[in-house]
């Protein structure tokens, strides 16, 4: 059953213990434990493959877990369909293909979740995204569909479609990897200045230094396992495993 | 700065040369199109219009000129039987309101400012209105009871109402044949394939024939009704598996970003899925809607007595008889005009709505 979150004893904000998951017959994750403190981030790197999509998008049950217990915010994550959609009004989540809703302008984009799932009043939902849109620099385009926005300008919108909501957490999955490699920087920009102001992040990418600069841990994947764990001066200077070491190797090389 | 782009096609000469008469093998084949079109048109264009009878008392100026004159003389003398059927003559003049009505919902409905949840009231008034207007036995007017509608009324009004009650049915279908429920899922497929299956025109015997059978003694459903509700169960199966095409080209992704937000399952569906499916359905929706629309002719054989049926009554006066060809080709012009209409405005429609998406 939903419980009341109470996060001021400290408790983990997200609590995954013992995780198991199959697609068909294939493992895809096995025996994952990971806690995330109130206001931590944390990178999930792996090469492809290894689970680190899945594991995020379990959490605000885009996939189901076999096994295991999730606990996101005091909520435990099961077939209880309020208990989903409690978490999920928590956890905001941005993708690798943006998924924008082509149909809606920009603003709209934003203001459709505040007013259809947290009953915000039209007026008051617009200010925010206008105030969001602001902060992710990019209010001018409030009006314009997002097919005629750049990949960058439209995963800065993603994000802040994700804000709007007011989310405890939110996820990345792979963020930047469907962009041209110049607006990167845009959306990292907008992401580390969201991880200053103290929001709980999970993050799949393999852009090392962002990682380096906002992580308080980077979690290594692969092959369904977290293989390594640590802060990032740890894991980039003194990786523990071979696998770690071979994927370092291999993204930051030449 | 880029070069400005040459003029091109600027004289209608300029425009002959680059389109019709570009090369000798080009210039034949247009004379040679041009003779062919002139061949088979002027006699046409002479007997449709030049040597034809426009209106007569009878159809004896009609027979002199058979063969080389139609005779619209027989739409003329007609005209009131072909679109109000056997609706008491005196009273025309409830049908014609009845359709100016419906024309004018047409127009309001197709206006995308109109679109909003006030409409299905406007409708619902329509509706009332019709029907208070057709069956009358109120505010003075004579009671006619439906099995004297008729004609191009009741075409409309079987398409109309057909589509306004299959259209949402359809979409419920499609649906549920995407649901994640077995029972809802199983039901839907089976009546879609079930319906689906079977040609309308048994559809609409078993309505008028065997649906009596097994309703219980005393009650009964006008056979205009039958009619119009097989219609729609019709209509509705094949229109479900249109939608399902426009549900299926929404990306998973979009169903994903809905979900992330918390949205449930018919916030989803409105906000979201629909908008999108819809619009990238248009074009087969359109087609389902004209097909349709020519189907309600099949009502001739449970006996009601649509636009089709009146003109083969007409026809078969014997004043009227053999002016066959007269009759159908203005048969075909009334429908072409509502599908071309429908058509039309599909595409205008798929327009408008791409301008927003355009870069």
């Amino acid at each position: 059953m939903a419980q009341a979150a109470t996060n001021s004893s400290g408790a983990p904000m997200i609590e995954i213990k013992g995780v198991n998951k199959w697609f068909g017959d294939f493992q895809v994750l096995k025996n994952v434990d990971l806690s995330v403190a109130l206001g931590e981030k944390i990178v999930i790197c792996g090469p492809s493959g290894s689970g680190k999509s899945t594991l995020v998008r379990l959490i605000n049950h885009l996939e189901t877990h076999q096994k295991g217990r999730i606990v996101v915010d005091g909520i435990e994550l099961g077939e209880d369909l309020k208990a989903i959609e409690a978490i999920r009004r928590e956890v905001g989540m941005v993708f690798q293909q943006f998924n924008l809703f082509p149909h809606l302008t920009v603003l709209e984009n934003l203001t459709l979740a505040p007013i259809w799932v947290r009953r915000m009043p039209k007026k008051d939902a617009e200010a925010l995204g206008m105030q969001l849109l602001e902060r992710v620099r990019i209010a001018e385009q409030a009006a314009k569909y997002p097919a005629q926005l750049s990949g960058g300008q439209q995963q800065r919108v993603a994000i802040a479609r994700a804000l709007a909501m007011k989310p405890k957490v939110m996820l990345f999955d792979e963020p930047t990897s469907a962009l041209d490699p110049e607006m990167i920087k845009e959306v990292l920009d907008v992401m580390v200045e969201l991880a200053r102001e103290g929001m709980t992040m999970l993050v799949v990418t393999h852009e090392m230094g962002f990682a380096r600069t906002v992580a308080d841990r980077v979690c290594f994947m692969d092959g369904g396992e977290i293989v390594e764990i640590g802060t990032p001066k740890e894991f980039f200077a003194a990786p523990k495993t071979d696998r770690a070491k071979l994927f370092l190797s291999q993204i930051l090389g030449h | 700065m880029s070069a400005a782009r040459p003029a091109f096609g600027a004289s209608p000469i300029a425009w002959l040369r680059e389109n019709l008469f570009y090369s000798v093998p080009s210039s034949i084949v247009t004379l040679l199109l041009a003779w062919l079109a002139w061949k088979g048109l002027a006699p046409f264009i002479d007997w449709a219009f030049v040597n034809a009878i426009w209106s007569a008392p009878d159809s004896k100026a009609c027979r002199d000129v058979k063969g080389v004159g139609a005779c619209w003389a027989l739409i003329t003398e007609k005209h009131r039987f072909i679109l109000f059927g056997t609706y008491p003559f005196e009273q025309h003049w409830r049908p014609l309101l009845c359709i100016l009505l419906l024309l004018v919902l047409y127009v309001v409905s197709a206006m995308r400012r109109f679109w909003r949840p006030a409409l299905a009231g406007v409708w619902l008034a329509g509706l009332v209105v019709i029907g208070v207007l057709m069956w009358g036995g109120m505010f003075g007017m004579v009671y006619v009871e439906n099995e004297r509608w008729g004609g191009l009324m009741l075409t409309l009004l079987l398409a109309t109402f057909g589509i306004a009650f299959a259209f949402p049915l359809s979409i419920l279908l499609a649906l549920g044949r995407r649901s994640d429920m077995p029972a809802v899922r199983i039901m839907c497929v089976g009546y879609i394939e079930l319906i689906r299956g079977v040609p309308l025109i048994s559809l609409l015997i078993m309505a008028s024939v065997m649906l009596p059978l097994f309703l219980p003694e005393g009650v009964s459903i006008d056979k205009l009704l039958r009619a119009q509700i097989a219609m729609i169960l019709f209509a509705a199966a094949y229109l479900a598996e249109v939608v399902r095409g426009g549900l299926q080209a929404v990306p998973q992704g979009q169903y994903e970003a809905a979900d992330a937000m918390g949205l449930s399952y018919w916030r989803k569906t409105m906000l979201i899925v629909l908008p999108q499916a819809l619009r990238v359905a248009i074009p087969p929706l359109v087609n389902t809607f004209i097909g349709f629309f020519k189907d309600t002719s099949l009502v001739v054989i449970i006996g009601l007595f649509d636009l089709l049926t009146s003109i083969k009554v007409a026809l078969g006066e014997p004043a009227w008889n053999g002016f066959g060809v007269e009759a159908y080709i203005f048969a075909s012009i009334v429908y072409f005009t509502f599908c071309y209409a429908m058509s039309q405005y599909s595409q205008n429609l798929e327009r408008e709505l791409a301008r927003d998406r355009r870069h």
